[in-house]
């Protein structure tokens, strides 16, 4: 966590060297970033990668926790475990695996392969989240609006949304945030459209763009930090709407 | 009570759940208006017949009609039905009248009516003025109420009740007996209730189906249940009962002549002998309120007086148990007697005389 700290430090210091002592308060970095065309490209790829990913994962996860809740089928311990893999995998073997699968069928890496790879870590978070929103949600609640005449349809509107929307939101702002700040997959998939983790990394080679770097990486991890926070927040409105006692969430 | 139109038939009833055979083959014809419990012990299959009746469970074989209509592959949203959930089941993201009224979405009713419908509902369970209020700010008492408006608001043909009275506190679940018999009575509506309770089925219901491992064992209305149980399983699960050893003498017509431990020599007639009267011995059961202490100088109707010693003396205030070892008897009675103004308690270890009733009896097999 330390170097996080540097981040601010330097993005605010005015000088293009990385070293103490600090030599005055400037925003010029962050007014460069302004002017910076290909990190403007980097972001709109960042934030379209970053919101696909969120969608994706959390419609997924939603299935997945649904189904890992509620029924009991053969072989559900096996298939969970599967989905959470990329969870305790390096990133690295993902990226790789994904390449390779990529080249196998022929297909190119870029923007539409990152989200790929990016919803394949993201699920297992969107489940376990999800999960908990579902498993802290009364059965017969849904038996409920189905006896007063309800479909299965109109049901999952009416009722199962709603109570586990607090889930949802959360699990789309942590994939967001997951995918926003994710490098090595990135890395491997991007092709000749950069992420920002990407375009920040390639900066790294110039000194002289330095505290620019620093700056940007400023933005991202207050980004993030807000995102994560917003994301717990609603997971513990979900948990007092539903009238239940918290057991355990991410931060 | 039993005489009226059958709105439920169940018909040979049965459910698997994988190799577990929960409902062993039901039948029974539950009539227009009734109050019916079904009650028995953990695990005995009640909320599964409950579910089923619901369209929740779908079942293994036999048949369900409701209303005449068989509801075999007829979902729940589609059933003249509806259940109070155990857990209330209270939408939490909604107010008391968002609730109340959910059932009404589809009906077709203008809003003006819907929540005239909606205000009558609350009035009828005393929540008239609680509809603005969140479903998360309720207590356990008014959840309950507000899950009984919920269903009645339907107008259900049916309305069904798992254990409604389970999580309240003992007060609360007086209070709320006498209310679900009046709403019963005043909507007209057939009430079936699950219960473990024997005492809470005793109170509310006309008739009482009790169940074991998935099969009925007795249904009858509440006074024929607890004074003549077909089954010592049915006499020690429905209040308490003695049982003292005997011996068939002899059957003349359609009375049956028996020697009781303890007791002496007693004439049943058919009806308190419903496992049949073949077998030499057998068991006679006979309620603590059936056998009655003498005092000073008091003597038993027909001489039918048993002698025994005080064992033990459990002290209510309005009563006294007492458990007394009859002479000649392997095991003590309890005896349960109304505490009287000038009547003595008797003490531990003294020597009593009981007068008893042989139409108090019940002869099991
Ligand atoms: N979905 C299910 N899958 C497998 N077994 C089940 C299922 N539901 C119930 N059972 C079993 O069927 C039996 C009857 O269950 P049921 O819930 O009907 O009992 P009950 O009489 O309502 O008991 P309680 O008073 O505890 O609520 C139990 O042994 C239970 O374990
Ligand atoms: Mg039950």
């Amino acid at each position: 966590m330390r170097p996080i700290v540097l981040l601010p430090l330097f993005a605010f210091n005015d000088g293009t060297v990385i070293a103490f002592p600090l030599q005055g308060f400037t925003t010029q970095w962050f007014a460069a970033l302004l002017d910076t065309p290909a990190l403007h490209q980097a972001t709109v790829n960042s934030l379209i990668i970053a919101m696909s990913t969120a969608v994706f994962a959390t419609i997924l996860g939603l299935f997945a926790a649904r189904a890992a809740t509620r029924y009991g089928f053969p072989g559900k311990g096996g298939i969970v475990g599967f989905i959470m893999l990329p969870l305790v995998l390096p990133e690295v073997i993902v990226a790789i695996s994904l390449l390779i699968v990529l080249m196998q069928l022929g297909l190119n890496s870029g923007t539409w392969a990152i989200i790929a790879g990016h919803t394949l870590i993201c699920t297992p978070f969107a489940i376990a989240i999800l999960q908990g929103s579902f498993s802290n949600m009364d059965r017969s609640l849904e038996e409920a609006a189905v006896d007063l005449g309800e479909t299965a349809w109109s049901t999952f509107r009416l009722i199962t949304l709603p109570l586990v929307s607090p889930g949802i939101i959360a699990s789309l702002l942590i994939c967001f945030t997951i995918s926003l700040d994710e490098f090595i997959i990135a890395f491997f998939l991007s092709g000749n459209e950069p992420t920002l983790p990407v375009y920040l990394w390639g900066q790294l080679r110039f000194p002289a763009r330095l505290p620019v770097v620093m700056a940007l990486g400023t933005i991202l991890v207050i980004l993030s930090v807000l995102l994560l926070v917003i994301a717990e927040t609603f997971r513990r409105r979900g948990l007092k709407r539903a009238g239940l006692k918290d057991t355990g969430g991410f931060l | 009570m039993s005489q009226k139109t059958p709105i439920v038939t169940l018909t040979g009833v049965q459910k698997y759940y994988g190799d577990y055979h929960a409902l062993r083959g039901i039948t029974a014809n539950i009539g227009q208006g009734e109050f019916f419990s079904l009650l028995g012990p953990s695990g005995c299959g009640k909320t599964t017949l409950l579910r089923a009746i619901a369209g929740f469970e779908d079942i293994s074989q036999g048949q369900i009609l409701l209303d005449g209509r068989d509801m075999e592959g007829v979902p729940p949203n589609r059933r003249p039905t509806n259940m109070v959930f155990q857990s209330y089941a209270i939408f939490p993201h909604m107010s008391v009248s968002e609730n109340v009224g959910f059932g009404l979405r589809k009906s077709g009713l203008s809003a003006a009516d819907k929540r005239r419908a909606v205000g009558e509902a609350l009035e009828m369970v005393g929540l008239g003025q609680y509809g603005g209020r969140a479903a998360h700010a309720l207590s356990g008492g008014q959840r309950q109420r507000v899950a009984l408006a919920r269903a009645l608001i339907m107008k259900p043909k049916v309305l069904l009740l798992d254990e409604p009275l389970s999580a309240l506190d003992k007060k609360m679940r007086e209070v709320m007996q006498v209310e679900l018999i009046r709403l019963q009575r005043e909507v007209g509506i057939t009430f079936i209730l699950v219960t473990h309770d024997q005492e809470e089925a005793l109170v509310m219901s006309d008739r009482i189906a009790v169940m074991f491992e998935g099969e009925i064992a007795q249904l009858d209305d509440p006074e024929t249940l607890y004074r003549r149980p077909k089954s010592r399983r049915v006499a020690e699960f429905i209040g308490m009962m003695n049982f003292l050893p005997a011996e068939v003498l002899g059957t003349t017509g359609t009375s049956t002549e028996v020697e009781v431990a303890g007791l002496g020599r007693a004439t049943l007639e058919a009806g308190q002998c419903p496992n049949g009267t073949q077998s030499g011995t057998g068991e006679i059961g006979v309620r603590p309120e059936s056998l009655t202490v003498l005092f000073e100088g008091q003597t038993a109707e027909g001489g039918r007086e048993a002698a025994g010693t005080v064992r033990e003396v459990v002290y209510y205030g309005d009563m006294t148990y007492y458990d007394i070892l009859l002479d000649g008897a392997p095991a003590p009675v309890r005896v349960s007697m109304r505490n009287m103004p000038g009547r003595r308690v008797l003490d531990f270890g003294a020597r009593a005389r009981l007068a008893w009733d042989p139409r108090a009896m019940v002869l099991f097999g």
